[in-house]
């Protein structure tokens, strides 16, 4: 069996800060991690390669400072790892991304027949979750988005079946291979990096991809020329026009605070008022 | 946050679409419906549609896809009622589940034949899944999770607003030289439009050519949440939300000691739910819920872009943070600044009292005969 997994190295949004002058982001020090709902879809990956045996392969697109994303991917216990990076790529939005994740799957497919290609359900720093359905279309892949568990892998009729997180409950859908799956958050946990799986990783050539070992055939179709989509403007919130109005709060006496507040609120608020009118004792609907 | 001064936009990029594009016209909303109920958030988008359509002249019209019946009809009527023009009723047993290859096949079979500019639809597992996979077969734009959407009056571009880095800054996306202009919403970012009963519109069927037996995945089972228990913070109308400047754990009671009189559903901020204090399905933001309540409490909470756009749509805010710098504070209505773990008690207090008092209850009432 051999399995496919999509990461991406993002800077851990906990430590992004916006510069309060210049509204720019302050990318000095955030360190950089591997997207955490990738996570979920290494481990699952991982998992099923202990069950039925054959390799996880781990891909990334981006700069060449990505490997180390790679390399710890490669200590959990994945195989292989490439990182497809060429300054051609930079300035992509997702329908180009999907078009060299997707090229670079069918050169790994030309080498092992790809049963499974996992991704994680979104990116923290693009909250996009669709590069995983736009690597599905293109290469015609089953997609099974919002995993929460794999039931049954049948390998002899290439059947599985999966439970699939929907509006107001959860769908069991069975499916051909090969398939894309995206992994819900919190289906697995990861597992620690054993220290054989460490050294080795630490040794291990990560393959690097450009257009041309990515199998790209349209280069107009990459980087910031292939995205239909351009940011036109960043910038930060417009706080309200009137500044929100400060109750004097005294420690040694906080319900004078509270008085007052509630005091305002029930003056200046009718559906607050309303709401509280609901919650009295022996309230009765007109 | 206040001097934090709004960057200069990028000079926007003059977009001049090819002849063929040209004939894209018309704003679509895709009307979400599984098991016989419509998803809110499609109504949403409709009041949503509405204006845009009306900013640039042109028809809204809604798309709904489900096995044929009296609700897929009824659904059509509520389309008209939120102001439809004109609805695309795809009628099949194939449709009857979400399943992705054939609701891909028949709303881009819709999309190349009748030619949309704008295309939006919910951002729920179902919109999510549907829309990416729409976008990438007909190699168009997609913006996800859009939190405010407007017309470029200039050369009819639609301008999708979203948090960008983590919610940490807005940005304001266009689609170039593609067509249609795809986005998505979050169920209660655009405010519920008030049906018009009296409104009416032309339904146009479209059959896509679905056969089951082309169709390789199966549904096997569905299998429904079990709704007790759960929180519905999308709809409560009084919220107590927790954060990080509670300072541990333990002090999350104090939020729930005083949701308890209040009758409200506990939120959190993200920071608060990666902390481990409470459960990931009371975040709210924009990886969490979205909340339009009456009231939000918000004790701790610095009130980051990602918070924000969860509710900013509450009625009344009320901030409590020690820290007077806090950026919630651009953008609560009442703001006290101290420690949440002596206010918090103290506000339960207070809203504990007057709730049960009867003086209270005939002021009220009178205030309601008034009204």
């Amino acid at each position: 069996m051999h399995i496919v997994v999509c990461i991406k190295q993002v800077p851990d949004s906990t430590h992004i800060r916006v510069h309060p002058v210049t509204n720019t982001i302050m990318r000095q020090g955030v360190p950089a991690i591997i997207n955490p709902y990738d996570l979920f879809a290494l481990e699952e990956a991982l998992r099923l390669k202990d069950k039925h045996g054959g390799r996880v392969t781990v891909i990334s697109m981006g700069p060449p400072q990505a490997a180390p994303a790679l390399r710890k991917a490669l200590s959990f216990g994945c195989n292989d790892a490439v990182l497809i990076t060429d300054k051609i790529f930079s300035g992509a939005d997702t329908l180009a991304t999907s078009y060299v994740l997707a090229s670079a799957i069918k050169m790994l497919n030309a080498e092992t027949p790809v049963d499974i290609v996992f991704t994680g359900k979104q990116t923290i720093d693009g909250d996009t979750a669709q590069v995983g359905p736009g690597i599905a279309k293109r290469l015609e892949l089953e997609l099974l988005t919002y995993v929460s568990r794999i039931n049954a892998v049948d390998r002899a009729n290439g059947q599985i079946t999966v439970e699939r997180r929907a509006e107001g409950g959860v769908q069991v859908l069975q499916t051909r291979l090969p398939a894309l799956i995206t992994m819900l958050e919190g289906s697995n946990e990861l597992r620690f990096a054993t220290t054989p799986n460490m050294f080795r990783a630490a040794r291990a050539e990560i393959r690097h991809w450009d257009r041309t070992s990515a199998g790209i055939e349209d280069l107009k179709l990459v980087g910031l020329k292939g995205s239909p989509t351009i940011v036109s403007r960043v910038f930060g919130p417009t706080p309200r026009a009137e500044k929100a109005v400060q109750i004097d709060f005294d420690p040694s006496n906080p319900e004078a605070a509270c008085e007052a507040l509630l005091a305002k609120v029930l003056a200046e608020s009718p559906r607050v008022k309303k709401e509280l009118a609901q919650r009295l004792p022996g309230y009765q609907e007109d | 946050m206040s001097e934090v001064k709004t960057t200069k936009p990028i000079k926007k990029r003059k977009i001049k679409l090819d002849e063929n594009l040209l004939a894209y016209r018309g704003v679509w909303v895709y009307i979400e419906s599984e098991r016989g109920h419509v998803h809110p958030v499609s109504w949403e988008l409709m009041g949503q549609g509405r204006q845009l359509a009306d900013q640039l002249g042109v028809e809204l019209c809604a798309v709904l896809m489900d096995a044929a019946g009296p609700a897929l009809d009824a659904h059509c009527n509520s389309a008209f009622h939120f102001g439809a023009d004109r609805c695309y009723r795809i009628a099949s047993p194939v449709l009857s589940d979400y399943r992705n290859v054939p609701f891909t096949k028949a709303l881009t079979d819709l999309v190349n034949a009748h030619k949309p500019e704008i295309l939006l639809l919910g951002a729920t597992t179902l919109g999510r899944d549907l829309a990416g996979s729409v976008a990438t077969t007909l190699r168009t734009g997609l913006t996800a999770d859009c939190t405010e959407l407007a017309i470029d009056p200039e050369d009819r571009c639609l301008l999708s607003t979203r948090p960008t880095f983590g919610g940490s800054l807005l940005c304001t996306i266009v689609t170039l030289n593609y067509r249609p202009q795809m986005a998505t919403v979050r169920h209660r970012v655009m405010p519920m439009p008030e049906p018009q009963p009296e409104r009416t519109g032309l339904i146009v069927d479209f059959d896509p050519g679905l056969i089951e037996t082309d169709i390789v995945t199966k549904i096997l089972e569905f299998i429904p949440d079990e709704m007790r228990d759960k929180p519905h913070l999308p709809y409560a109308e009084i919220i107590v939300s927790g954060g990080k400047g509670l300072g541990k754990a333990d002090n999350f009671k104090l939020v729930w000691d005083l949701a308890h009189v209040l009758g409200a559903e506990v939120g959190a901020s993200r920071a608060a739910i990666h902390a481990g204090w409470i459960g990931a399905d009371r975040q709210v933001g924009q990886t969490g819920k979205t909340v339009r309540p009456a009231l939000y409490i918000a004790a701790g909470i610095s009130g980051a872009i990602q918070h924000r756009v969860g509710m900013e749509g509450a009625d009344c805010i009320i901030a409590l943070n020690n820290d007077p710098n806090a950026p919630i504070f651009d953008f609560a209505h009442y703001a006290i600044v101290g420690d949440c773990n002596q206010i918090l008690p103290a506000l339960t207090r207070s809203f504990g009292t007057y709730l049960s008092k009867p003086e209270t209850k005939v002021v009220m009432e009178t205030a309601k005969e008034l009204a």
